[in-house]
């Protein structure tokens, strides 16, 4: 006998509504991106606040990167390729496969 | 180790050594790391079909933090290590990191000989212009009238190009690229490893600690610019009039040449060899 499927759990940081918001910026051929900031391995170089074609930075006083507007990202990747210290990551805010939880 | 992010430099990196890596804030050398990471997982290697051989320097820090069969050698020698493994296990991918006093002034005998020879291996040159660890001495690479703790009053010897020495010495595949150009770098630390016989990457970085200081250059930043706007495409370099490219270097690939590799011809005497 096959054990009874347990039920699923919605990863809880996503909206319900995730379909309906990916597609409605589909449509307005929008894509919005995460900038997932490791501050503890950031050494403050500045590349990233520097070379961002959108600003998304603003430096903080310790000189690492404050991550002010997000939604203007467009997810060039500069800032992950460049950083010496693997501290950014960018990801795709409405991916077409929704993450799993742990980020795989 | 920072969770929700994309794994992929994590599912190489050994959390185990201490991070943040011991090199100064915007060191090009963490750079190259990350082209390299990306470079064999698109080409889809297993961890343990590869062999990294580094020699000293700060750049020689780099296998130290990823996860393959790792060596760190001495001054001068990564390639001769690299060498050694290479023929005991031809099997292996074997990529020796060296930096530019590494492999061109104590280790140059070693390097032109590598390429002559035309072992399958990956030499990574970072090419920060100096010796960056032990205190700003200027190296082969250090450009004319430039300063360094050896040359306060600007340097009077001449550079020499790695990349082009690397093509008359015969190595079959030579490309250049620098950290400001990282996609570029991926692609040709991935075409470097794929290619047989000996490959040179040469991956111009910034030591704005002990070169950028002394010459008006002392951040990241500015160094990158600099990178940025000293790069030339190989492919437009050929339009342009000499006197535009005299202090820029070209990025791409420098020669790309398809011959039989040492293992394979020692293969073919093995045989020979064989039948009497
Ligand atoms: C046989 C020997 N000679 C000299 C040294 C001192 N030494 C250590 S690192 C280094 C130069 C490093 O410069 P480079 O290879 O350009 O690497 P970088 O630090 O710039 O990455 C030297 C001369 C040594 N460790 N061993
Ligand atoms: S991906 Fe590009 S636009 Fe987005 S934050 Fe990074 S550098 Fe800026
Ligand atoms: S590039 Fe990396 S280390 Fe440098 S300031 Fe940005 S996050 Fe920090
Ligand atoms: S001294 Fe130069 S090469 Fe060494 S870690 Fe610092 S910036 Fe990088």
């Amino acid at each position: 006998m096959t054990p009874p499927k347990k039920k699923r759990k919605k990863p809880s940081k996503e909206p319900d509504d995730y379909w309906k918001i990916k597609k409605e910026l589909k449509e307005k051929g929008i894509k919005l991106y995460n900038q997932i900031f490791f501050r503890d391995w950031c050494k403050a170089c500045g590349i990233c606040i520097a070379f961002c074609p959108k600003n998304v930075f603003n430096r903080d006083k310790e000189g690492k990167p404050v991550i002010e507007k997000p939604d203007d990202c467009i997810g060039c990747h500069f800032c992950e390729l460049h950083c010496p210290d693997f501290a950014i990551t960018i990801q795709e805010r409405y991916p077409d496969r929704r993450r799993k939880k742990n980020g795989k | 180790m920072p969770n929700n992010a994309t794994r992929l430099p994590h599912d190489y990196l050994r959390h185990d050594k201490k991070f943040p890596h011991v090199w100064c804030p915007g060191c090009g050398n963490g750079i190259v790391l990350g082209s390299l990471i990306r470079a064999i997982d698109n080409i889809g290697l297993e961890k343990d079909e590869i062999v990294m051989a580094s020699g000293i320097g700060c750049s020689g820090r780099l296998p130290v933090y990823v996860d393959f069969n790792t060596l760190h050698t001495t001054h001068g020698r990564a390639l001769t290590f690299a060498t050694g493994i290479k023929l005991a296990k031809p099997s292996l991918k074997v990529i020796a990191v060296m930096g530019d006093g590494d492999a061109t002034a104590i280790g140059g005998n070693h390097f032109i000989h590598a390429a002559r020879r035309n072992l399958d291996l990956t030499a990574i040159i970072i090419n920060n212009q100096i010796f960056g660890m032990t205190g700003g001495q200027y190296s082969p690479t250090t450009p004319y009238g430039c300063k360094a703790s050896t040359a306060l009053y600007g340097n009077i010897e001449h550079a020499f190009s790695i990349a082009e020495l690397a093509v008359t010495a015969g190595a079959s595949y030579v490309a250049r690229s620098s950290v400001f150009h990282a996609k570029l770098l991926d692609k040709i630390i991935a075409q470097g490893i794929q290619r047989r016989g000996f490959s040179v990457i040469v991956a111009m970085s910034n030591c704005h600690v002990q070169y950028g200081r002394r010459n008006q250059m002392g951040s990241p930043v500015i160094m990158m610019e600099w990178l940025r706007d000293h790069a030339v495409r190989i492919e437009k370099a050929g339009d342009l009039p000499a006197k535009d490219l005299q202090d820029k270097f070209t990025i791409g690939v420098l020669a790309d040449v398809d011959k039989p590799d040492y293992i394979e011809e020692y293969q073919k005497i093995r045989e020979r060899a064989k039948e009497g």
